[in-house]
């Protein structure tokens, strides 16, 4: 046989495909074995936004690439704990992206690896300052004095009320959609009191309290910031908690679900979703996110607004924050650094799309906006931007994390009943030992 | 049983090999290594290498959120480890998940195989209706069994009722969750310890049974006298199997439960993953799974020892 012998034809296939593989400097596999960051777009971009979200972000990329000229490679990557892994992961090897999404809960580990650009002059050079922003997401940006990411919104967990019912039970001021003010936890009990009785329902008011510790947590900070301040500080190897008002805390949340008997003790998301949406319950605790859930529920007519002051004199609002962050990567040419700033301002400038679903822009020039004051029930708890608490800065806290997990698992067996006051303070002290004790990883 | 105590035959064919009998000619040995190349490759790469850069990172305080090693710690990651209570917590999860499923797939596949074995026809068709779950991904697995054990409208959940009982909250109690991992895994693993027996029932020769039928042996008499000796090597080979996959669990509780309620059903597994990953603790992990490495590594050697004197103890 002449020609072509089986192994000349395999040696020569595998040498063409090697050589296809690396004859474009550009190409994702070359540069993965030089080790510099793949060309494959003006900015490369990775968000966590499915659903609503992820197509406001969609309409959001589409057009700043149309405005800006500008191409866009946009990567979904799946929500949950190991996100922050990948982000850390690909910045430390020195692949990041050039912008991406994250929690601002997660901004101090992240900013003390030195994985973090900070928001430094180029910024300020295309506007992003910080009198331009909520004050409480800008301080939360900001670790030891230096920027490291530019807020996009604020998310605070919120009060629902069902319109209909609320009216039903008297608890409207004169406008007719606003709940009258209340000022302490008395008044707030007494309206969770007068819903039910007025209601005749079994129950006032639903938080998710079952398999869902990050509500739990959310509920249980919120109440407790009321008192007292960070349970940890230097970056989470200190714990600093007032007992007696976590005490307090957790004797005021279990009072609700267990003697008072105004929210069920168990309640699964499924659960509460289904209990508010058929005017079941009056009152729902959840996080402004859910808005698009409840919105187009038909029959149901709701109003969302900030929670009232409840232990201590001033309202506080348990939130998180969406911001977009510059990853660190020393080779990174000065240029594409510039497409960053014009594509973070360019997001900035949509927050108003940003805010459909639930989240309150952290971009002033937005927030003040006459369309965005228009946005109805957005526009009704801007306050709780103001009012943030968030997560304690520390390297296993935040958005995701087990740390989160490990506390609201507590909250949770108060909130049943299971555990006392006293032993949930006892609890949640020895959990908090076990992460501030670990060594930390910066 | 062992090589080593067979005489060499001197029979035709091995007479005819060079001098040197036993060992391979120099050219064919080479010939041997060259074509091991690929697979030692890949194991040099992906098994031998990384166990060694464990064993390193081990000893550093390395993270996910920095490049290099980290700083040297010596062994104070193996005491924090040997200290935490979280650990040894999923290190009994991973152990009660072994204890909860090694008996039944060892035992009821082995049921089911000298039943099948027994029939006289249609025998494929049980084999395949066995296996067929083995070759179902476990995200697949998991993502069905989870719709099926969602409370109020799960089929499972369901099913109870109709017996008068009320379903155990698969995923919010810690028995439920247990409950509902132990049938899911007996479901889609019970086909390969089957498909083992069954191999090992086909090796019994026909003769020894038609020999005991003769004797006047009914079919409970040969089950017990002839069929469970001859496979003891078998179930032995399936013990052992079924222990060291089952103190590897990880697939069906993270995607299922992802560990919950309240971590009491997350294994090792999902824990080293948890503190490597989530938490960013390379080292730390690292020296996690050298102390779960060394627990695998007992096991099998003890399970070694035991078989080395039930053999020596038969010759």
């Amino acid at each position: 046989m002449t020609g072509l012998s089986r192994r000349q034809f395999l040696a020569a296939g595998g040498g063409l495909s090697v050589a296809a593989a690396l004859s474009a400097c550009a190409s994702p596999i070359a540069t993965s074995f030089s080790g510099g960051q793949p060309r494959t777009a003006d900015v490369i971009f990775w968000h966590l936004f499915g659903g609503g979200d992820g197509e406001n972000m969609a309409t959001m990329l589409e057009t700043f690439r149309e405005s800006s000229g500008l191409s866009v490679e946009s990567s979904l990557l799946s929500w949950g704990n190991p996100f922050y892994t990948k982000l850390a992961l690909s910045t430390s090897s020195g692949r990041p992206p050039d912008v991406t999404v994250a929690h601002l809960s997660r901004v101090p580990l992240l900013a003390q690896a030195g994985l973090l650009e900070p928001v430094a002059d180029q910024f300020a050079a295309a506007g992003i300052t910080e009198d331009e922003f909520t004050p409480a997401a800008w301080e939360k940006a900001t670790v030891d004095g230096t920027t490291y990411a530019v807020p996009l919104d604020t998310h605070p967990f919120v009060l629902y009320y069902n319109t209909a019912l609320a009216e039903q039970a008297g608890l409207l001021d004169e406008t007719g959609e606003n709940l009258k003010p209340m000022r302490n936890s008395d008044d707030f009990v007494a309206a969770l009191q007068t819903m039910k009785d007025s209601t005749g329902n079994e129950y006032a008011a639903v938080a998710s309290i079952t398999v869902d510790p990050s509500t739990c947590w959310r509920l249980f900070l919120m109440t407790y910031s009321g008192l007292a301040g960070p349970i940890v500080e230097d970056l989470g190897t200190r714990v600093t908690i007032d007992r007696a008002a976590m005490e307090e805390s957790f004797a005021f949340l279990q009072g609700l679900t267990g003697e008072r008997g105004l929210m069920p003790r168990t309640a699964t998301a499924t659960t509460s979703s289904t209990l508010f949406s058929n005017g079941e319950v009056g009152f729902l605790f959840d996080g402004v996110w859910q808005i698009p859930t409840y919105r187009d529920v038909e029959g149901l007519d709701f109003n969302v607004v900030p929670f009232p002051a409840l232990l201590g004199p001033e309202p506080v609002a348990y939130a998180d924050s969406h911001a977009l962050v510059v990853p660190a990567s020393p080779g990174r040419p000065a240029e594409r650094t510039e497409n960053a700033v014009r594509f973070v301002r360019g997001l900035l400038d949509q927050s108003s799309t940003w805010a459909d679903g639930g989240h309150v822009p952290a971009w002033l020039p937005v927030q003040e906006s006459e369309e965005f004051l228009a946005l109805e029930p957005q526009s009704n708890y801007t306050e709780a931007a103001f009012d943030a608490v968030y997560d304690p800065p520390g390297w296993y806290t935040g958005a995701g994390s087990d740390f989160q997990t490990a506390m609201g698992s507590v909250v949770a067996s108060v909130l049943t009943g299971a555990t006392d006051p006293a032993g949930g303070v006892d609890a949640l002290t020895s959990s908090l030992q076990t992460f501030s004790t670990a060594r930390p990883p910066v | 049983m062992t090589a080593t105590a067979l005489p060499a035959p001197r029979s035709g064919v091995e007479a005819t090999r060079p001098a040197t009998a036993g060992r391979a000619p120099r050219s064919e040995n080479r010939a041997g290594w060259l074509f091991a190349t690929p697979f030692l490759a890949l194991y040099l790469a992906f098994l031998i290498g990384p166990v060694v850069i464990g064993l390193v990172i081990s000893l550093f305080n390395t993270t996910t959120v920095r490049a290099g090693v980290g700083s040297w710690v010596g062994l104070s990651n193996y005491a924090d480890v040997l200290t935490n209570a979280d650990f040894w917590a999923s290190m009994w999860h991973s152990a009660l998940f072994t204890l909860l499923t090694t008996p039944i797939l060892v035992l009821l596949p082995l049921l089911f195989a000298v039943l099948v074995s027994r029939m006289s026809r249609n025998q494929w068709f049980f084999r395949l209706a066995f296996f067929a779950p083995y070759v179902v991904p476990s995200a697949a697995v998991c993502l069905i069994f989870a719709f099926m054990y969602t409370p109020e409208t799960g089929l499972i959940t369901n099913a109870f009722g109709w017996f008068g009982l009320t379903a155990p909250d698969f995923f919010g109690s810690t028995s439920g969750a247990w409950f509902a991992v132990v049938l899911l895994t007996v479901w889609w693993t019970f086909g390969f310890n089957f498909i083992l027996y069954t191999a090992a029932l086909q090796e019994i020769s026909e003769e020894v049974y038609e020999a005991a039928t003769l004797d006047g042996a009914g079919p409970w008499q040969q089950i017990r006298m002839i069929t469970i000796p001859l496979l003891r090597p078998t179930i032995g080979l399936v013990l052992i199997l079924q222990v060291l996959s089952s103190l590897k669990v990880f697939d069906q509780i993270y995607i299922l439960l992802t560990g919950g309620p309240n971590y009491t059903t997350r294994p090792v597994i999902q824990y080293i993953f948890d503190t490597g990953f989530s938490a960013y603790r390379g080292g730390y992990a690292a020296a996690a799974t050298m102390v779960y490495f060394v627990v695998l590594v007992v096991v099998s050697v003890a399970w070694f020892l035991v078989r080395r004197r039930s053999n020596s103890a038969d010759a």
